[in-house]
C-alpha cells in the first residue's frame, strides 16, 4: 500500500502547463522532499493533491483509494494536513483559537450551535497540549497579531499536526526564517512520528537535504529526477537545473 | 471588574426595557420603542451575515418582505394567525435557501450583487403582480394575534410581545456567537481557504448561516406587519435594504449590541427628529458620516475604545504630573 499516489496529472494554466504529466509514489511513514527552483510547480502539485484546485487530467490515490475528485474539506477528514508557504492563519484569533480552529475542523462539535466553545475542555486542552508540543505553550494565549513571523510558522505546523494526519504536506516550511529558528522547526520536524507520511516543499536545495529520504526534483511542471539523497544530488540533470551548466 | 460592569449595565438596561411603558407613558413613544426592538431584531438577524459570515448583503428587506406578505395574504385568506405565521416563516426559510443557493456562488461585491437583484425581485413582485399582492396599494392586516388569550391590541402589550421576542433573539444570538458553529463561521469570514483546508465545508457554513439569519428577518417582519398592521412594496425597497444594512454598520457589525443600537438611532431620527426637522434625511446622513469618520469600527465598539483611551489618558496624566512639574525651569 502507498501513503500516496499521483499518476500522470496534468494541469494547465491558459497555454502554460504548470503540472505536465507528474507521477509521484510516496510510502507509508516516507520523508519525501519536493524541489525545484522557483514556478516549477511545486505548490501548484499541493494544490492539486490538497484539492484546492481540479486537476485537468490524472489521477491521486490517498491510501489506495481515488480522491482525484474528493472535495477539498472532506480530503482532510481522509487523513491528510497541510501547511502554507504564505502563512494564512487568522490574525484577529489567538494562538489557541486558530489551532482549537484545526481540531474542531476534524470534529463534529464544529456543527454545534448550543455549546460553549470556550467551555469546551476536552478540545480547549488537546489545543493546549498540541502548543506545548511546539514549544508555544507559554504564549497560547497571545493574539496572533502580536507573535513573531517565526512563532507563526510554528503555529502552522502545530494546527496541522494538531489534525493528526496520516499525510502532511509541508509548503516550505523553513521560508523566511532566521538560522536558529530554522534549527526549531528542525527539531519539530524530527519529532514527527513515523506513523506519518510527510511530504515537503523547500526551494533551497540544502535547507532540508540530510532530511530527505527520497527526493523529487521538478522543473517547469515535470519530473526531472528522482531517488535517494545521493542519487539526486549526483545526478548532472540537478547541477544543470540548479547550477545551470 | 469589567465582567460586572457589563453585567450591571445589562441589568439596568433590561430594567429600563421591562418597566418602559411605565415611565414612557405616552403611547406614541411606547409604539416608537417597540419599532426599535422590531428593527433590532432585523438588524441583529442581518449582523450574522453582515459581521460574522463577512457576507454583505443588499436584498435582506427582501426576506422581511417574503414574510410579511406571505402572513398578511395568508390571513386575508382567512387563515387564522398560528397558521398564516407558521407558513410565513417556513416560505421566508425556503425563500432564503433560495437566495443563498444563488448568492453563494461568490463573496464579496458578486454576492452584494446577487443579494442585491433578489431583493429587487421581491420588489417587482410586490409592486407589479397586483393579482396576488395588490401592487401598491399593498395588504391590509386587520387583527393582531392574541396569544394565549391576550391581546395585542394596545401599544403597551404590543411592546411586551415584541420586547419578548428581541430577548429571545438576543439570547439566541450570544448563544450562537459563542458556539464553535459561530467560530467555524467567523473562521470562514477571516480564511476561507485555510478553513476548507482544515476540513470544513465553507459553503454549508455559509448557507445555514444565511438560513438562519433568514429565520430571524422574516420574526422581524411579522412583527412589522402586525405593528403597522399593513405592509406595501416599500417594504422590499433598495433603501429598506440600505437602511438595515446602516443600522449593522453604524452600531458595529459582529457585535452583539451595536445593531440594537443601530437600529435605535435609525427609527429616532426617522421618527422623532422628523417631527422637528423636515430635512431629516440630511440630519441622519451627517450622524452616519460622523460615526465613520471618528468610529469606522461602529458606534458600540468605537465608544468602548474611547472610553478606554480617555480612562487611560486620565491615569497617565495622575502618574506623570509630578515629574513634568519637576522638568519646569
Amino acid at each position: 500500500m502507498t501513503a500516496l499516489a499521483v499518476r500522470n496529472l496534468c494541469k494547465q494554466f491558459g497555454g502554460l502547463r504548470v503540472t505536465a504529466n507528474v507521477n509521484l509514489t510516496v510510502e507509508p511513514g516516507e520523508r519525501r522532499l519536493i524541489i525545484g527552483p522557483n514556478g516549477a510547480g511545486k505548490t501548484t502539485l499541493f494544490n492539486l493533491i490538497t484539492g484546492e484546485i481540479a486537476p485537468d487530467s490524472g489521477s491521486i490515490r490517498l491510501f489506495d483509494r481515488d480522491i482525484t475528485w474528493v472535495w477539498c474539506h472532506r480530503r482532510t477528514h481522509l487523513g491528510m494536513a497541510r501547511t502554507y508557504q504564505i502563512i494564512t492563519l487568522f490574525a484577529n484569533d489567538t494562538i489557541l483559537r486558530n489551532v482549537t480552529l484545526a481540531l474542531l475542523g476534524r470534529s463534529r462539535l464544529r456543527w454545534s450551535v448550543f455549546k460553549d466553545l470556550e467551555q469546551q475542555h476536552a478540545v480547549v486542552e488537546r489545543a493546549r497540549a498540541a502548543l506545548a508540543r511546539v514549544g508555544l505553550g507559554h504564549i497560547a494565549d497571545r493574539p496572533l497579531s502580536q507573535t513573531s513571523y517565526g512563532e507563526r510558522r510554528r503555529v502552522e505546523i502545530a494546527m496541522a499536526l494538531a489534525q493528526e494526519p496520516k499525510v502532511l504536506l509541508l509548503d516550505e516550511p523553513f521560508a523566511g526564517l532566521s538560522i536558529d529558528e530554522r534549527r526549531d522547526v528542525r527539531q519539530l520536524l524530527n519529532a514527527i512520528p513515523r506513523q506519518v507520511t510527510v511530504v515537503m516543499i523547500e526551494h533551497n536545495m540544502d535547507v532540508a537535504l540530510d532530511w530527505a529520504e527520497r527526493i523529487t526534483l521538478l522543473h517547469f511542471g515535470e519530473v526531472i529526477v528522482e531517488g535517494t539523497r545521493a542519487e539526486v544530488v549526483a545526478n548532472p540533470r540537478t547541477r544543470e537545473v540548479y547550477l545551470g551548466h | 471588574m469589567t465582567a460586572r460592569l457589563r453585567y450591571a449595565a445589562i441589568a439596568v438596561a433590561l430594567l429600563l426595557l421591562v418597566t418602559l411603558p411605565l415611565w414612557m407613558g405616552n403611547s406614541y413613544y411606547i409604539n416608537i420603542a417597540s419599532q426599535i426592538l422590531l428593527f433590532a431584531v432585523f438588524a441583529l438577524a442581518l449582523n450574522v451575515l453582515v459581521g460574522y459570515a463577512g457576507l454583505v448583503s443588499l436584498g435582506h428587506a427582501g426576506l422581511f418582505a417574503v414574510a410579511g406578505y406571505s402572513s398578511a395574504l395568508l390571513l386575508q385568506a382567512g387563515f387564522d394567525h398560528l397558521i398564516a405565521d407558521s407558513a410565513a416563516i417556513v416560505i421566508t426559510l425556503a425563500a432564503s435557501a433560495i437566495f443563498a443557493a444563488l448568492a453563494l456562488r461568490s463573496t464579496g461585491i458578486g454576492f452584494l450583487m446577487i443579494t442585491l437583484a433578489l431583493g429587487q425581485i421581491v420588489w417587482g413582485v410586490a409592486y407589479r403582480w397586483a393579482s396576488l399582492t395588490n401592487g401598491d396599494n399593498g395588504v391590509n392586516v386587520t387583527t393582531r394575534p392574541a396569544p394565549f388569550g391576550i391581546s395585542l391590541a394596545s401599544a403597551p402589550s404590543f411592546y411586551f410581545a415584541t420586547l419578548l421576542v428581541f430577548l429571545l433573539a438576543l439570547i439566541t444570538m450570544a448563544v450562537f456567537v459563542r458556539s464553535p458553529f459561530g467560530a467555524s463561521l467567523r473562521g470562514t469570514r477571516d480564511q476561507a481557504r485555510r478553513m476548507t483546508a482544515l476540513g470544513y465545508n465553507v459553503w454549508l457554513i455559509r448557507f445555514l448561516a444565511i438560513v438562519f439569519s433568514g429565520f430571524w428577518t422574516g420574526v422581524s417582519g411579522l412583527l412589522f406587519i402586525y405593528y403597522n398592521q399593513f405592509v406595501s412594496p416599500q417594504v422590499a425597497a433598495l433603501t429598506a435594504s440600505a437602511e438595515v444594512l446602516l443600522m449593522v454598520i453604524s452600531g458595529g457589525t459582529a457585535t452583539l449590541f451595536g445593531p440594537i443600537v443601530g437600529a435605535a438611532i435609525v427609527v429616532i431620527m426617522k421618527n422623532v427628529v422628523s417631527a422637528y426637522i423636515e430635512r431629516w434625511n440630511l440630519v441622519l446622513g451627517v450622524i452616519f458620516v460622523v460615526i465613520i469618520s471618528f468610529m469606522p469600527e461602529g458606534l458600540v465598539p468605537g465608544s468602548v475604545r474611547l472610553a478606554r483611551w480617555l480612562w487611560q489618558a486620565t491615569r497617565f496624566r495622575a502618574t506623570a504630573a509630578r515629574p513634568s512639574e519637576e522638568l519646569k525651569p
